[in-house]
C-alpha cells in the first residue's frame, strides 16, 4: 500500500479584533467596556437595533484602523465606504452588520499588505488582502453545544464593539503557522496600542483550510491562539480521514465547539451565503487624506520590527532573543522597565526567556496575571550578583515570586536560602559527604570527574545554598592534603 | 369668532402669546371635535387626550408665569406613526409593532415639545409607509374628509385628513417617494417634502433611507413653513443631516413671483394624468403668470425611468431595513417554542406583515441578489444620477419646476388595491424628487367634482426659499385654502 | 404565451432568503404579481447607464464622525421593556438550530 504523501496544506484566516483601546463603540457612545457587566446594560437604541435609531460613526476608530493599515505596509484607500452584510442571526440586532466590501463599488479601509514573522528561525511574509471595519455582533449562550441547546440566550452589550477585520492570503502551511501569525498580529496591534490581547474574546479569528489542493472549508468560532492550532489540527485530521477512505471533503462552513474540541457542521438550511451588499445608506463616505495619514504615521509608537532592532543594537541581544521578548509586547516593555532599573541586559533577558517564560507557559499565565514586577527581577538577579544567592537557589525563588508577588529578599530571609560563604559550615558538610563517599574521594584522587560529584553532593546536602566556588575549592584543598 | 379648530398656528400662537386663548381650552375644542368625526374619518391610530391636556396644563402654567413661550405653543400636533415618540406605542399601522413603546423621542419630536407645541395622536398611515392610498394599513383605512368613500392619499394618509378635517392644526408626515405630497394634494392641505438632509432622520422608522424625509402638513403656508423651521437643521445623531444653521422660513413668505422662472416638464402631463387634472394645473400656471412670472414648457427625459427606479431603490431598502422586525427585542412574536430561529423568524414575519410589505421585501431582496444586484439595483442608482442631472440643468433655466402632484383625483377605497402596480402608477409624478433629493411643496390648486387637486412646486436643492414663495403667492391670490369638505 | 420573467420556484426561493414564510395561495398569487412588477422594472434597461456613475448619496458630505466619549445607555428595564420572551436579564430566541 502506498504511503500516503503528507498533503500539502494552505490555511488563510480571517480576523477579528477589538479595537479595545476605545472608550466607545463603533456607531454609538454606549461604553465598550462590557466584560463582567449585567446583561444588556450597555446598550442605547442604536446598538441595540431599536427602529429609527441611526450610527454615527466613531473617529478614534478610523485613527486606530488607519495605524493598524499602515503597520500592515497595506495601500491605504483615499475614500472609503460602508456596506450592509445582510444576513439573519439572534445576535444581529440589525439582522445586517455594517462592514466593508471591496467589491460592488465597495472600498474598504485598505487591501494588499503583509507582515513578517518568524517560523523555525526563519522569515516568512505572509500576505494580507484586507484590512476593514466592521462592528461586532452580541453574544448568544446556549444551554450545552450549540446544536443541542432548545433555547437561545442574547446579550447585545457586546453588539456594536467597533473591529478590525483582517484578512490574510492562504499563505500558512501549518496550524502552528496560523498560531504564530495571531501572536505576530497581536504584538503588532498592542505595539500600536489599540489593542491588548489578553481581554477576554478580544481576538477571535475564522480559518480557510484545504488540502492538497482541494476543497475549502471554512471554520468559524475560533476564540483564541491556543484554539486556532487545536481547531485547524483536528479539521486536517478530519479532512486527512475523509480523503483515506475515498471520501469527498464537502465544501461547507463548520463550527468550532470549543468544548467537545471538534468541528461540527451547523445543519441550518442557511448555506447560502448571498449577503446581498449594497452601500450603507446611513452613513456617508470618509476621505482618507494624505495629511490623515501623515498625523497618524508621525502618532504611531515603535511597532515591533523596528523595537527588534533597537534591542539589538542598543542590548546587543541576539536577534532571535529580540525577537522573542518584542514577539509579546509586555514583555518587552517588562524587559526595558528592568533595564532601566539595572542596567544589565543580557542577564535579564537571560532570565526572562527561560525560567520566566518557560514557568508562564507551563502554567498557561499571562505576565499581565502573574505577580512579578521588574522591581522583582532586578532585585533577584542584584542578589544573584552580591552573591547573597546563588543562581540555583534563584530558579527556586523566582516561582515563588511569580506566584505570590513576595518580595525576592524576604522569601529568600524567610526560607534561609543564602549563600552558605561561610567556610566554618561548609567545613562541616564536606567532612559528612567525605565520610558518606569513600569511593568518590579515591576516585577523585585522579578523576576530575568525582570532584564535580562531591561538589554536586555538596550542594545537594545544603539544599543548593553551598557557594560552589568555595565548595569547589574546599574540597580540593581536602583531596591535596588526602595525597600527601 | 372661528372655532378654535379652525384657526391656524400662527394665530393660535397669536392668541397664546396674547393670552386670549389657553393651551387647555385649544386643545378641549380639537377633542371635541376628534371624537365628533373620527368615527367615520378614522385618522388616527393613537389619541393622546391624557398626554395632550396635561401638557396643555404646563404650557398654561407657563404663561401665567410670564414665561416665554415656544414657537409653536399650545398649537395641537398630530404625529404620523412612523415617527418615535417615548412612552406612546408607535405601530407604522402594522401588526408588527402594535405594541411597541419607543425608549426615546425623535428628534423632530424633541424639538417641538420644546416650543411648547401639543401633541394630541399618532395617525394612520400606510403599513410601514408602503402604499399611496392608506389602505394596506393593519388598522383599516382612512377615509378622505372630502368624500368618505374615497382615499385620503398616502402614506401620511391619517395626517392629510386629520387636518383637512379639522381635527389637527398641524400634523408630521413623511415622503418617501410622495407620502406627504399625495396626501396633502388629495386633503387639499399643504405638506412639504423638504432637501434630503435638511431634516433629521433620527426616530423615523425607516423604509427607505437615502430617499425619505419627516415633513410638515398644514392648512397653509405659513404654517408649515414656521412648523419646517422647528425642525429643520443640523443633528449630530444623523450621519445624513447637512450642517445647516437654522433659518426662519416663515421669512420667505414674500407675496410676488415676478421674473421667477417656471419650467413646466411634459413627463408630468404623460398619458396616465387625467383631463381634468391636466385643465387645473395648467391654469394654476397661468395664474402664475398673471402674478408675473414666466413660464416654459421643457422635457425631463431621464423622468420616463422614474419609477421603476424608485421602486427597485426603495424595494430594496426596505428589504434590508425592515429585517430587524424578528421579535427578539420587541415587535410580535407568535408562540412557537418547537421551531429553530429560522423557522420561527420566518412565521413570524407572514403573520406580522401584511402583503403589500412582504411582497416589497421579497422583491427588493430579489433585486438586491447575487445575479441582479448590477441589472436592477445598480442600474436603478445610475438612473438616480442621471435624474439628478435633468434636474441641474433644468434648474439653470429654472427657478422651479411645477406640475400636478397626482396625474388623478381621489379614487373609491378598494378601486385599486387589489393591483398593486396600478398604486404604484400613482406616485409618477412625485418619485422625482425623492431620487433627486430635492424640496417640494404640494398646495391646493383646485377642485374636480368638489374633489382635491394639489400642485407641485419643485426647487434646487436647499432653496426650500423660492419654493415657499411661489407657494405662498399662489395661495394669496386664490382662495383654495378657505374652502372645507363636507363633514359635520 | 407571454415568457414568465420569475417562477414560483424563483419565488420560493427569495422567499426564503427574505425569511418570509408564503402560504401555497399567496405562492401563485405573488408569482402572478411579481410577473407584473418585474416587467414594469424592466423599463430601465431601455436606457443606457455605461458611462454613469451610480449615485450612492445624494448629498456630498463626507466625513461625518462623532468624538470618542461615552454617553449614557439605556437603562436595562427600558431596553427589554418591548422584548416579548426574557430570562433573566438576557433576550429569549429559539434554539439555533
Amino acid at each position: 500500500m502506498k504511503a500516503m504523501a503528507m498533503p500539502k496544506v494552505k490555511i488563510g484566516l480571517e480576523i477579528h479584533c477589538q479595537l479595545t483601546s476605545l472608550k466607545t463603540k463603533l456607531f454609538c457612545g454606549c461604553s465598550s467596556d462590557y466584560r463582567g457587566k449585567e446583561p444588556n446594560s450597555l446598550v442605547c437604541p442604536v446598538c441595540l437595533g431599536i427602529p429609527g435609531a441611526l450610527p454615527v460613526l466613531n473617529k478614534g476608530a478610523v485613527e486606530c484602523a488607519v495605524m493598524a493599515a499602515l503597520a500592515l505596509n497595506s495601500k491605504m484607500s483615499d475614500r472609503m465606504f460602508f456596506f450592509r452584510k445582510n444576513y439573519y442571526y439572534p445576535d444581529m440586532p440589525k439582522n445586517f452588520q455594517i462592514s466593508q466590501y471591496d467589491r460592488a463599488g465597495g472600498v474598504p479601509l485598505a487591501v494588499d499588505g503583509h507582515l513578517y514573522m518568524e517560523v523555525n528561525r526563519k522569515r516568512k511574509k505572509i500576505r494580507i488582502s484586507r484590512v476593514h471595519l466592521e462592528e461586532d455582533p452580541g453574544r448568544l449562550i446556549h444551554l450545552g453545544p450549540i446544536d443541542q441547546s432548545p433555547y437561545t440566550l442574547v446579550d447585545y452589550n457586546r453588539a456594536g464593539i467597533a473591529l478590525l477585520e483582517i484578512v490574510t492570503e492562504p499563505d500558512l502551511d501549518s496550524p502552528k503557522e496560523a498560531r504564530i501569525l495571531l501572536q505576530r498580529l497581536r504584538s503588532i496591534l498592542e505595539h500600536l496600542e489599540v489593542f491588548d490581547g489578553s481581554l477576554e474574546g478580544a481576538m477571535r479569528c475564522d480559518a480557510n483550510i484545504s488540502l492538497a489542493g482541494g476543497t475549502r472549508v471554512e471554520v468559524k468560532n475560533i476564540s483564541s491562539f491556543k484554539e486556532v492550532e487545536r481547531a485547524l489540527t483536528f479539521e486536517i485530521i478530519r479532512q486527512k480521514d475523509l480523503l483515506k477512505k475515498g471520501l469527498a471533503v464537502e465544501r461547507e462552513t463548520r463550527h468550532w465547539d470549543e468544548a467537545r474540541r471538534i468541528t461540527i457542521t451547523l445543519r441550518t438550511k442557511e448555506e447560502e451565503h448571498d449577503y446581498r451588499y449594497f452601500p450603507e445608506p446611513d452613513l456617508v463616505p470618509i476621505v482618507i487624506t494624505k495629511d490623515f495619514i501623515g498625523e497618524a504615521k508621525a502618532r504611531m509608537p515603535e511597532l515591533p520590527e523596528a523595537r527588534m532592532q533597537r534591542f539589538t543594537a542598543t542590548y546587543g541581544l541576539p536577534q532571535y532573543d529580540s525577537g522573542v521578548l518584542v514577539g509579546d509586547k509586555a514583555l518587552a516593555d517588562f524587559f526595558e522597565r528592568c533595564v532601566k532599573l539595572y542596567n544589565k541586559p543580557k542577564e535579564i533577558s537571560n532570565w526572562m526567556m527561560s525560567d520566566l517564560l518557560r514557568y508562564l507557559h507551563e502554567n498557561d499565565l499571562e505576565l499581565s496575571e502573574s505577580k512579578i514586577t521588574p522591581q522583582h527581577l532586578v532585585e533577584m538577579i542584584k542578589l544573584i550578583d552580591e552573591e547573597v544567592i546563588s543562581g540555583k537557589i534563584a530558579k527556586r525563588v523566582l516561582p515563588e515570586i511569580i506566584l505570590t508577588g513576595r518580595r525576592p529578599w524576604q522569601i529568600v530571609e524567610q526560607e534561609g536560602l543564602m549563600k552558605i560563604a561561610s567556610r566554618e559550615v561548609l567545613e562541616k558538610t564536606v567532612d559528612k559527604v567525605f565520610a558518606e563517599n569513600p569511593k568518590a574521594i579515591e576516585d577523585a584522587l585522579v578523576d576530575e570527574k568525582a570532584v564535580h560529584f562531591l561538589v554536586g553532593q555538596i550542594m545537594k546536602k545544603t539544599k543548593g545554598k553551598a557557594d560552589p566556588k568555595l565548595a569547589n575549592r574546599v574540597i580540593r584543598e581536602r583531596l591535596q592534603s588526602i595525597k600527601q | 369668532m372661528s372655532k378654535t379648530r379652525e384657526l391656524t398656528a400662527e394665530e393660535i400662537v397669536g392668541k397664546m402669546r396674547s393670552k386670549e386663548m389657553t393651551a387647555e381650552e385649544c386643545a378641549t375644542s380639537i377633542f371635541e371635535r376628534i371624537h365628533e368625526v373620527e368615527n367615520e374619518v378614522h385618522a388616527f391610530v393613537t389619541l393622546m387626550e391624557g398626554e395632550a391636556l396635561e401638557k396643555a396644563r404646563e404650557i398654561d402654567e407657563k404663561a401665567l408665569k410670564g414665561e416665554n413661550l415656544g414657537r409653536l405653543a399650545g398649537v395641537p400636533i398630530a404625529v404620523k406613526d412612523i415617527i418615535c415618540t417615548k412612552g406612546i406605542r408607535t405601530t407604522c399601522s402594522s401588526h408588527m409593532l402594535e405594541s411597541f413603546i419607543p425608549p426615546y423621542d425623535a428628534t423632530v419630536i424633541e424639538r417641538i415639545k420644546r416650543e411648547d407645541a401639543v401633541i394630541i395622536g399618532k395617525t394612520n398611515m400606510d403599513e410601514f409607509a408602503m402604499g399611496s392610498t392608506t389602505e394596506t394599513s393593519y388598522f383599516g383605512p382612512t377615509r378622505n374628509p372630502w368624500d368618505l368613500s374615497r382615499v385620503p392619499g398616502g402614506s401620511s394618509g391619517g395626517s392629510g385628513a386629520a387636518i383637512a378635517a379639522d381635527e389637527t392644526i398641524l400634523a408630521f408626515g413623511s415622503d418617501t417617494g410622495g407620502s406627504i405630497r399625495c396626501p396633502a394634494s388629495y386633503c387639499s392641505t399643504v405638506g412639504i417634502k423638504t432637501t434630503y438632509g435638511l431634516v433629521s432622520r433620527f426616530g423615523l422608522i425607516a423604509y427607505a433611507n437615502s430617499l425619505e424625509q419627516i415633513g410638515p402638513m398644514a392648512k397653509n403656508v405659513y404654517d408649515c413653513a414656521l412648523l419646517l423651521s422647528v425642525i429643520a437643521g443640523y443633528d449630530p445623531r444623523d450621519s445624513t443631516s447637512v450642517r445647516m444653521p437654522p433659518r426662519d422660513y416663515t421669512s420667505f413668505l414674500k407675496n410676488g413671483v415676478k421674473g421667477f422662472k417656471i419650467g413646466v416638464p411634459k413627463e408630468f402631463f404623460g398619458e396616465g394624468t387625467s383631463e381634468a387634472v391636466k385643465k387645473l394645473i395648467w391654469k394654476a400656471i397661468h395664474k402664475l403668470e398673471e402674478l408675473g412670472a414666466t413660464f416654459e414648457e421643457t422635457s425631463l427625459p431621464s423622468l420616463e425611468y422614474a419609477l421603476p427606479t424608485y421602486y427597485i431603490i426603495a424595494m430594496s431598502e426596505a428589504s434590508s431595513n425592515l429585517a430587524r422586525y424578528d421579535g427578539l427585542r420587541y415587535g410580535y412574536r407568535i408562540d412557537r417554542n418547537d421551531a429553530d430561529w429560522s423557522t420561527v423568524y420566518s412565521k413570524n414575519r407572514r403573520v406580522g406583515f401584511g402583503a403589500e410589505v412582504r411582497r416589497r421585501i421579497i422583491l427588493g431582496t430579489y433585486a438586491l441578489s447575487a445575479g441582479y444586484y448590477n441589472k436592477y439595483y445598480l442600474k436603478a442608482l445610475k438612473i438616480r444620477t442621471l435624474i439628478q442631472r435633468d434636474f441641474e440643468s433644468a434648474f439653470q433655466r429654472f427657478d422651479v419646476i411645477v406640475g400636478p402632484t397626482m396625474p388623478i383625483p381621489p379614487f373609491k377605497i378598494g378601486e385599486k388595491i387589489q393591483d398593486p402596480l396600478a398604486i404604484y402608477m400613482c406616485d409618477i409624478d412625485t418619485v422625482p424628487v425623492n431620487l433627486a433629493g430635492l424640496p417640494a411643496i404640494s398646495i391646493p390648486c383646485g377642485f374636480v367634482e368638489g374633489l382635491p387637486i394639489g400642485m407641485q412646486i419643485m426647487a434646487p436643492p436647499f432653496r426650500e426659499d423660492i419654493m415657499l414663495q411661489v407657494a405662498y403667492t399662489f395661495e394669496k391670490n386664490t382662495t383654495y385654502k378657505d374652502r372645507k369638505p363636507p363633514l359635520k | 404565451m407571454k415568457k414568465r420573467r420569475i417562477s414560483k420556484k424563483e419565488v420560493e426561493h427569495i422567499a426564503w432568503l427574505a425569511r418570509i414564510e408564503l402560504s401555497e395561495e399567496e405562492k401563485d398569487l405573488f408569482t402572478g404579481q411579481f410577473d407584473d412588477i418585474l416587467r414594469f422594472f424592466e423599463k430601465i434597461d431601455e436606457t443606457d447607464t455605461e458611462r454613469v456613475p451610480p449615485t450612492y448619496h445624494v448629498l456630498d458630505l463626507v466625513n461625518v464622525y462623532r468624538e470618542d466619549e461615552v454617553s449614557a445607555s439605556l437603562p436595562i428595564e427600558e431596553a427589554l421593556k418591548n422584548a416579548p420572551k426574557k430570562e433573566r436579564r438576557f433576550l429569549k430566541a429559539p434554539r439555533i438550530v
